[in-house]
């Protein structure tokens, strides 16, 4: 099993064309992805257009890989999908997810795991890679990038439910970093709703209010979206948060042995 | 991008959001030509990215053009919570009767934009939220509707504005919000919103984000950027197009993916902890593919800070292989001694994940001394810290 994409996902790319899109729509297609269609390319200001025709096709899963989506598109097309009630979104600005050995839907390398046990939900592409990777021999069922910006579709909370639902999934990471609250509502979430342990981490304590830290959302105002309170709020519902990521996939083999 | 308060209401005014007449100033001279231009009491106003400007002395009244220019030559180079004052607003100042709050703003838990309006306004509103949470409506505005009629006075409404401004403030409501719109802003703010003793009611204050990403559709918003308080070295990075802050600190940092380096500033601060407080100096994210000629750009950049004492490269091979990041530190180096300023500083590379052997190998056989090599991320942060402190 696996969560949001497995073996039988159909996948069109939008924005197959060019030279990126046609090197990701190979590296899919290596890692077993069933890419059945794709559609020529288009840079952030035609991303709106090309969800909401995903929106109007039905499409069951719209991944937002594009950088940089003004922030109204967004709000525009995630207000759209919800209408719909058709379409999740993953993203924008994210790397996409993988169900190793399955299906492989975004720009996550196919290569640096292996089918397994736990699942990930991460803000952070390259925190997720980093995770995959320390903890490749023991593989995972699915890996989600939710991506960095202040509105996105699929949430922590939706792959946290989606995981304690799934019975491959032993153990549950979850990757955030600074700025508004999703961690925070993570945690409420997990305190009535998960019961699979649950290892956490989350970027950016040494991140000074104001600054932008290369995510549109990455940013600490005033006394909210501060790591430091991500990491209370989830230590305090029984989440082990490794200080380092080194040290979260150690609480993980911890965790994942103990069982 | 934050704006000031003067180009705030620019916007407002351009879409029909009630202002008082006022113009920016940059000396004592200017704001006295404005004021006798004005013709009455004007209200002289330090120009900060910041709140609290009234408590600091950044908001000064004068009742004719020669005040004017003394109130002015007070507030221009003060210092408020860091911002130094280069400009002032000066404007007709308003007999205000009473004070109120409107907002737009981007509601990121619930993934959609809030209005939230009081009649107590003039006041933080966040202690408004919290000593009296039943003073504060909060309506959610669907994005794809938007701030209709209908809206606007459902919000008015819920904030219970009296009947003599109600309508004035509804029309105001929908023009903020086109402001919002039109504008591609991620927050529109009004405090004090206010009636004033002729009865109208005028935005006296305008507190303006604008979402970056939309920059590309809007050409005019080029000239709302002013860089007088933006750190020199970040300047320069954002003229090479790189992803820097700058922070205060010893140890330079570069890596891929905003999230990976965030935590590599962690790890270093951890780190240094051991090592007498030894801090990150900045945060560059040097994304996917990082090619020589972005290496260099960031080697360049990060070396140029006279505070680094050492260098950090933390870079994870997703998609990029890590054969090709190492040659890309290696010509980097090349690439700036031919410039003539070859690097002096350690340089500590820790580089895992696809083809990471190969990569290491490069480094290890390019002979440049500078650098070192750590296998894993916690122990490249330790001995980062350790070149960074000088032990």
């Amino acid at each position: 099993m696996a969560i949001f994409l497995n073996a039988d996902s159909k996948v069109l790319v939008q924005g197959m064309t060019g030279a990126e899109g046609t090197k990701h729509t190979r590296r899919m297609v290596q890692s077993g992805t069933n890419v059945v269609a794709g559609v020529t390319p288009g840079p952030p200001k035609f991303a709106k257009a090309a969800v909401i025709e995903a929106i109007d096709a039905a499409i069951p899963l719209c991944v937002v890989i594009t950088e940089g989506i003004p922030i109204h598109d967004t709000a525009a097309f995630f207000q759209y999908a919800e209408n719909s009630g058709k379409t999740k979104l993953v993203g924008p600005n994210c790397p996409g997810l993988i169900s190793p050995g399955l299906s492989n839907a975004g720009i996550i390398p196919g290569d640096i795991t292996q089918k397994g046990r736990i699942g990930l939900v991460s803000k952070s592409g390259t925190l997720t890679y980093q995770m995959m990777f320390e903890l490749r021999d023991l593989g995972f069922t699915t890996c989600v990038g939710i991506g960095g910006d202040p509105i996105i579709g699929t949430t922590h909370i939706d792959c946290l439910a989606a995981f304690e639902a799934d019975p491959e999934t032993e153990v549950i990471v979850m990757i955030g970093e600074i700025g508004g609250d999703a961690e925070e509502r993570a945690a409420a979430f997990i305190k009535d709703n998960v019961t699979k342990p649950v290892i956490g981490y989350v970027a950016g304590f040494t991140a000074p209010e104001g600054k932008t830290m290369g995510h549109a959302g990455a940013i600490v105002s005033g006394s909210s979206g501060t790591a430091a309170a991500k990491k209370d709020a989830l230590e305090a519902v029984g989440v082990r948060v490794g200080k380092t990521p080194s040290e979260a996939a150690r609480l993980v083999r911890e965790v994942l042995a103990a069982l | 991008m934050d704006l000031y308060e003067y180009q705030a209401k620019e916007l407002f005014a351009k879409h029909g959001v009630a202002v008082v007449p006022g113009k920016v100033c940059f000396t004592p001279e200017e704001a006295q030509a404005v004021a006798t231009e004005i013709g009455t009491t004007v209200v002289v106003k330090a120009q900060v990215k910041t709140g609290g400007r009234g408590k600091a002395g950044g908001v000064k009244l004068a009742d004719n053009p020669s005040e004017a220019k003394d109130r002015a030559q007070d507030i221009l180079g003060l210092d408020i919570k860091g911002h130094v004052v280069h400009k002032v607003l000066v404007a007709e100042a308003a007999d205000i009767a009473s004070e109120y709050y409107v907002s737009f703003l981007l509601d990121r838990t619930n993934r959609t934009f809030l209005a939230m309006a009081s009649v107590e306004g003039g006041v933080e509103i966040e202690e408004v939220a919290v000593n009296n949470p039943d003073a504060l409506a909060m309506i959610r505005v669907d994005a794809l509707v938007g701030c209709t009629l209908e809206k606007a006075t459902e919000i008015a409404d819920a904030a219970k504005f009296p009947a003599e401004v109600r309508e004035q403030v509804i029309a105001m409501l929908q023009s903020l919000w086109k402001v919002l719109v039109e504008e591609d802003a991620t927050l529109v703010e009004v405090n004090p919103l206010a009636k004033i003793s002729d009865g109208r009611v005028l935005a006296l204050d305008g507190k303006v984000s604008l979402d970056d990403n939309a920059q590309y559709r809007h050409e005019s918003h080029l000239a709302l950027i002013d860089n007088a308080q933006t750190d020199p070295i970040e300047l320069r990075a954002k003229e090479l197009d790189l992803n820097y802050v700058k922070l205060q600190g010893e140890v330079g940092i570069i890596g891929n993916g905003a999230g990976l380096v965030m935590s590599t500033l962690d790890v270093v601060a951890y780190a240094g902890e051991e090592f007498g407080g030894v801090k990150p100096a900045n945060f560059l994210d040097i994304g996917g593919g990082a090619s020589a000629q972005v290496m260099a750009n960031g080697l360049d950049i990060v070396l140029g800070d006279p505070e680094v004492k050492a260098v950090f490269v933390n870079v994870f091979g997703g998609i990029t292989a890590c054969d090709a990041v190492a040659n890309g530190i290696v010509q980097a180096v090349a690439m700036l001694a031919e410039r003539g300023e070859p690097i002096t500083k350690p340089i500590v590379c820790r580089i895992d994940g696809n083809n990471a052997i190969e990569g290491r190998r490069i480094l290890d056989e390019s002979g440049i001394t500078l650098i070192e090599r750590v296998e894993t991320m916690d122990d490249a942060a330790r001995r980062v810290a350790q070149l960074a402190a000088g032990k």
